[in-house]
C-alpha cells in the first residue's frame, strides 16, 4: 500500500513517500519517515515487505557510511546505485530475499548532475527522469509523461509533485494523505514542506 | 413481490395491459409495463427477452469453467478484455474517446475494434469488458430506444436509456456478463453521462474512465479537466488521455476513436494512431511523446563559467 514518487529537475531530485505504517487494516503509525539520508548528497525511499524495508535500508546506510569513512569521500550516486542493486540481486538469490523496492535520488557533485534510480526487489535498476512505486504509479506515470520538465526549477518540480499527490488522493481508494518530501541538490539533502 | 402480485392480479395497470395485449395478439418482447409506474423494475418479472443459456444445471459456473484464462490458460474460450475508454461532460457537450485494442490473454486479437457503439444519432455507448456482451446489449438497447420513440413520440432520455440497460444487466447478475460502459448523449436536460456496469452499478457523473488503462487516462484527464474547456481543448484532452493509456497500458493502444456529442447529436471527430500521436501528434508536428517534449532539456546544473574564463575564450 506504500506510495512513493520521485522527480528530477534542474539540479535537484525530489523524493516523496507516504508516512503511514500499516498492519492489515490498521494504521499503526502516521508519521513514519520512509526516506533515508544515505550520504550528504544521497536519498533513498524504500517500500515493500514490512520488516525487510528498514532492515535493508539500515544495512545500506551503514555500508555507504563505511565506504565514506574508509575512503574519506562518499560514493557517487551511480556507484551507490550499482552497489545497492548488487546487494538486492545477491539477496534475491539467497534463502530469504529482501522484498524491498527503492527510489534512489542523488546529486553528483563532480558532474553537477542530479540522478534518479528506480529499483525493485528483483534487482532491476533503471536511471529515469521520474519514478513511482506502488499503486500511485498507475496514476502518476501518465501524469508525469505529460507534465514533467527536466529543467523545471524547484518550485515547479514541487508543483508537479503536488499534482501527483492530489491525483492519487483523489482517485486511489487506499490513498495516503500525508507525505514526507525530501530534496537533494548541490547544497545536500533537506526536508521540505509541500 | 409487487411485480409478482401485479402479474396475477385481475385489476390494475399491468392487468389491463395484459388484457389489451391478449386482444391485440401483441407479443413483443420488452413490455410497456417496463416504462410504467414500476420504475423500470417491471422488467424483472416479465419483459426480459428470453436468452438461451447452456443446458446445464448452473450456466454461470459452466461459463466460468470454459472462459477463466487466469486459472486455466489453455481454456478454449478466451474473452476479450483490456481497454481504455473515457467520457466527460463539459460546457460544449460530451467528449467520448476510446482505444481500439482487443486482447485475449496476452494476445492482441485486434487493433481496429469499434469501442464506441452508436446507439442512435443522440446516444453513444462505450465498450469495456466483454466485447460481445457490450456489442450485443448496447445494440439491443438501441432497438429498445427506437421502440420508446415510436411508442411515446419522444426521444428517450439518457437517464432512461442507461437505466434500461442497468436493469437489463442486473437481471443477468451472477451469470457471467462482463461489461463496463458509459452511456452518453444529449437530451432535454442537456449533456449527460452515465456509467453502467454488469454488477448493476449505475452512476451519473461528469467524468468517467473505464478499463485496464483507466488509471493512466485519469492521471492526464483529471489534471487537464475544467468545465469551461473549449471544444478544441476538450477534444485534445480526450485524445491525449487515451494516448497516455495506450502508451502506458499494455492492454490498450493501436488507435484512438474520438466523438463529440452536441445538442444536434454526436459527431465522429476522427481516428488517430497512438504511435503517430507519440511521434507526430494530431497535426504532424506536435508529438505527445515524453522524449520529444523534453528533447534537448537537461537536469544537469553546472556552475556558470567564471568571468575570467569567458574573457580567455574571447
Amino acid at each position: 500500500m506504500d506510495v512513493s514518487f520521485a522527480i528530477t529537475g534542474k539540479g535537484y531530485v525530489i523524493l516523496a513517500a507516504d508516512t503511514t505504517a500499516a498492519h492489515s487494516i490498521i494504521k499503526v503509525k502516521l508519521d513514519e519517515d520512509k526516506i533515508k539520508e544515505l550520504s550528504p548528497h544521497l536519498l533513498m525511499a524504500y517500500s515493500g515487505e514490512p520488516g525487510d524495508t528498514v532492515q535493508f535500508a539500515e544495512y545500506v546506510e551503514r555500508n555507504i557510511r563505511l565506504y565514506q569513512i574508509r575512503n574519506l569521500y562518499p560514493l557517487r550516486p551511480s556507484s551507490a546505485a550499482s552497489w545497492i542493486r548488487r546487494s538486492l540481486a545477491d539477496s534475491l538469490r539467497s534463502r530469504k530475499p529482501y522484498s524491498v523496492n527503492l527510489l534512489l535520488g542523488g546529486y553528483d557533485t563532480t558532474t553537477h548532475t542530479p540522478h534518479l534510480y528506480w529499483m525493485d526487489y528483483l534487482g532491476t535498476l533503471v536511471d529515469v527522469p521520474f519514478a513511482a512505486h506502488g499503486y500511485g504509479s498507475y496514476f502518476a506515470l501518465s501524469l508525469l509523461d505529460r507534465y514533467h520538465d527536466p529543467e523545471a526549477p524547484l518550485e515547479e518540480g514541487l508543483a508537479v509533485l503536488k499534482r501527483c499527490i492530489d491525483e492519487v488522493t483523489k482517485r486511489l481508494v487506499v490513498a495516503q494523505p500525508k507525505y514526507k518530501v525530501k530534496v537533494v541538490d548541490k547544497d545536500g539533502v533537506r526536508e521540505v514542506e509541500l | 413481490m409487487n411485480s409478482l402480485v401485479n402479474r396475477f392480479s385481475t385489476t390494475g395497470y399491468a392487468a389491463e395491459l395484459r388484457k389489451a395485449k391478449e386482444v391485440l395478439g401483441e407479443d413483443d418482447e420488452g413490455s410497456d409495463a417496463m416504462w410504467g409506474s414500476q420504475a423500470g423494475f417491471g422488467t424483472l418479472a416479465k419483459g426480459v427477452p428470453t436468452f438461451s443459456v447452456p443446458a446445464v444445471a448452473d450456466p454461470a459456473s459452466f461459463l466460468r469453467l470454459h472462459t477463466d484464462d487466469h486459472a486455466d490458460p489453455s481454456c478454449r474460450i478466451k474473452i476479450k478484455h483490456g481497454t481504455t475508454t473515457l467520457a466527460f461532460r463539459f460546457q460544449g457537450g460530451v467528449i467520448v474517446a476510446v482505444d481500439s485494442r482487443a486482447t485475449a490473454g496476452s494476445y492482441v486479437a485486434s487493433g481496429t475494434v469499434k469501442k464506441v457503439i452508436e446507439i442512435n444519432p443522440y446516444l453513444l455507448g462505450t465498450m469495456a469488458g466483454g466485447a460481445a456482451d457490450c456489442q450485443y446489449w448496447e445494440t439491443y438497447l438501441g432497438i429498445q430506444c427506437r421502440m420508446h420513440e415510436l411508442r411515446n413520440r419522444e426521444r428517450i432520455s439518457v437517464a432512461a436509456a442507461s437505466k434500461y440497460l442497468s436493469n437489463l444487466v442486473y437481471s443477468y447478475k451472477g451469470m457471467g456478463l462482463s461489461m463496463g460502459t458509459m452511456i452518453c448523449g444529449w437530451d432535454k436536460t442537456g449533456p449527460q453521462v452515465f456509467y453502467v456496469d454488469s454488477d448493476g452499478t449505475r452512476l451519473k457523473g461528469d467524468l468517467f474512465s473505464v478499463g485496464s488503462g483507466s488509471t493512466f487516462a485519469y492521471g492526464v484527464l483529471d489534471q487537464g479537466y475544467r468545465w469551461d474547456l473549449t471544444d478544441e481543448e476538450a477534444q485534445e484532452l480526450g485524445r491525449r488521455s487515451i494516448y497516455a493509456a495506450g502508451h502506458r497500458d499494455a492492454f490498450s493502444g493501436n488507435t484512438i476513436n474520438l466523438y463529440h456529442v452536441k445538442e444536434d447529436g454526436w459527431k465522429f471527430i476522427g481516428n488517430y494512431d497512438v504511435s503517430k500521436m507519440h511521434y507526430d501528434g494530431p497535426n504532424g508536428n506536435d508529438g505527445y511523446g515524453y522524449d520529444l517534449r523534453v528533447a534537448g532539456r537537461s537536469s544537469a546544473n553546472p556552475p556558470a563559467p567564471a568571468a575570467a574564463d569567458i574573457a580567455v575564450e574571447a
